[in-house]
């Protein structure tokens, strides 16, 4: 069986960091699995996790009181969810359900937080890391409200 | 063969002149897209052309406009055209029933490079309508597919109601050697598929960039940051196609109304490597 830091090591986002940052992460991670429709967060709820996503599909959702939940973005296997545990209030700011059956490494945004205060290497690498990803899904979300097909 | 010879006749002769073609079927594809299937009036059983290619067609009394090929090119009895309602001659064409007569000029334009890509992967990266174009080169190409590597189509709309050729692509999706994504930007929680932009499936879809031949049809702007993400994964641009669209009149190149830099869209276009073309794109007032 892999253990977590060995799976790590093999993602786009952890790709290249120091083995030693690596198993500090590890070790705030766990294993979770969310079966079709199951909400992994909800908008407003304390943010203290993130996911990598290894296997499945999760749509970021939005709800509005009229038109019901409102799907924003897809995330698939390899990919990164959840950036609202790193940022003040530490609130999600969006929900986020499972398509289809999915597995994830969930990891202790809370403990990551403070070893990130402790070690601001570490800190600075992540947050390089997760401002790309903030980024490209600005990027993406630039072209998705130009309504292009229109 | 004789058919061949009668239709290119046709356009060389006159290219302004169109022919009589009889609408023979009418399919809604979405709520504001349909395709059409004509057949000639004037005894030319086929009707050749490359994908990629497009036809001028004139609904007499109205007005003409250019509209690309959707059919098989290797089923060229039937012409099929597939266009959205945006103007008053798509309105008015949308109103025509089968039977109903209309005018086409063409095939004009370059192609899709089918024939150059044998070998490598492809690439159909398709936004809303875009999908039209790119039909009849993934026809094509399916025909003689032991001749390709991997083959993805990655398919953008606006929402779930806009995916066009819904059939097609549910067949398709069935075979082991097409791959296919479908994403849309507005959705509600009936659809179980993919939210988001058609340029984010690009960074995990499964070819080689170093083997890749891209073909890319779409509104100006999703091509352009399509063509970006595909350099980003490795693809080189000279192996990045795209089809361009502007005002076309005349369709060879006389009347001008679509040129753009240096080409006409009508006569040199519409199909252009990428490399070609990429520092017009963001060119303000071209």
């Amino acid at each position: 069986m892999k253990t977590f830091d060995a799976i790590l090591k093999e993602t786009r986002f952890f790709q290249d960091l120091k083995p030693e940052y690596i198993d500090i992460i590890a070790g705030c991670g766990s294993n979770a699995r969310f079966d079709p429709g199951d909400y992994i967060f909800r908008e407003g709820e304390p943010a203290n996790t993130f996911y990598l996503i290894r296997h499945g599909q999760v749509v970021i959702e939005l709800h509005d009181p009229r038109r019901g939940q409102l799907p924003i973005y897809t995330v698939h296997e390899d990919d990164i969810l959840g950036w609202s545990w790193l940022f003040p209030p530490y609130k999600w700011h969006f929900s986020a359900r499972a398509v289809s059956l999915t597995r994830a490494i969930a990891l202790d945004g809370a403990c990551l937080r403070g070893k990130c205060d402790a070690d601001t290497d570490l800190g600075y690498e992540l947050m390089k890391r997760f401002a790309a990803i903030v980024i490209d899904r600005l990027h993406a979300t630039r072209l998705q409200v130009l309504d292009i097909y229109g | 063969m004789v058919e061949n010879l009668l239709t290119e006749k046709l356009t060389a002769t006159d290219p302004m002149l169109p022919g009589l073609f009889r609408i023979h079927r009418i399919l809604k594809e979405s709520y504001d897209t349909f395709t059409v299937e004509l057949v000639s009036l004037e005894g030319y059983q086929t009707f050749p052309f490359e994908a990629g290619q497009f036809n001028m067609l004139y609904v007499y009394g109205v007005g003409e406009i250019p509209v690309s090929i959707s059919g098989d090119p290797l089923h060229p009895e039937t012409l099929v055209h597939t266009t959205r309602v945006v103007g008053t001659v798509t309105r008015a064409m949308r109103e025509l029933k089968i039977g109903d007569v209309i005018g086409v000029r063409g095939p004009f334009g370059s192609a899709w490079p089918v024939q150059a890509a044998k070998g490598n992967d492809l690439v159909f990266v398709a936004g809303g309508i875009g999908l039209a174009p790119l039909r009849p080169a993934l026809y094509q190409i399916l025909a003689q597919r032991d001749r390709y590597g991997k083959i993805v189509l990655l398919y953008g709309c606006r929402s779930p109601e806009d995916i066009l050729f819904r059939k097609e692509l549910e067949k398709w999706r069935a075979r082991f050697d097409l791959e296919i994504y479908v994403t849309v930007d507005y959705a509600n929680t009936r659809w179980h598929g993919n939210v988001g932009v058609v340029t984010k499936l690009i960074p995990k879809a499964p070819f080689d960039p170093l083997n890749t031949i891209a073909m890319v049809c779409g509104p100006e702007v999703m091509m352009r940051f399509t063509a970006i993400e595909l350099q980003k994964r490795g693809v080189n641009p000279d192996n990045i196609y795209i089809s361009m669209e502007r005002n076309m009149k005349c369709a060879v190149g006389f009347c001008g109304h679509c040129q753009f830099g240096p080409t006409f869209i009508c006569k040199n276009g519409p199909v252009y490597p990428y490399s070609q073309m990429q520092n017009w794109l963001a060119m303000w007032e071209i």
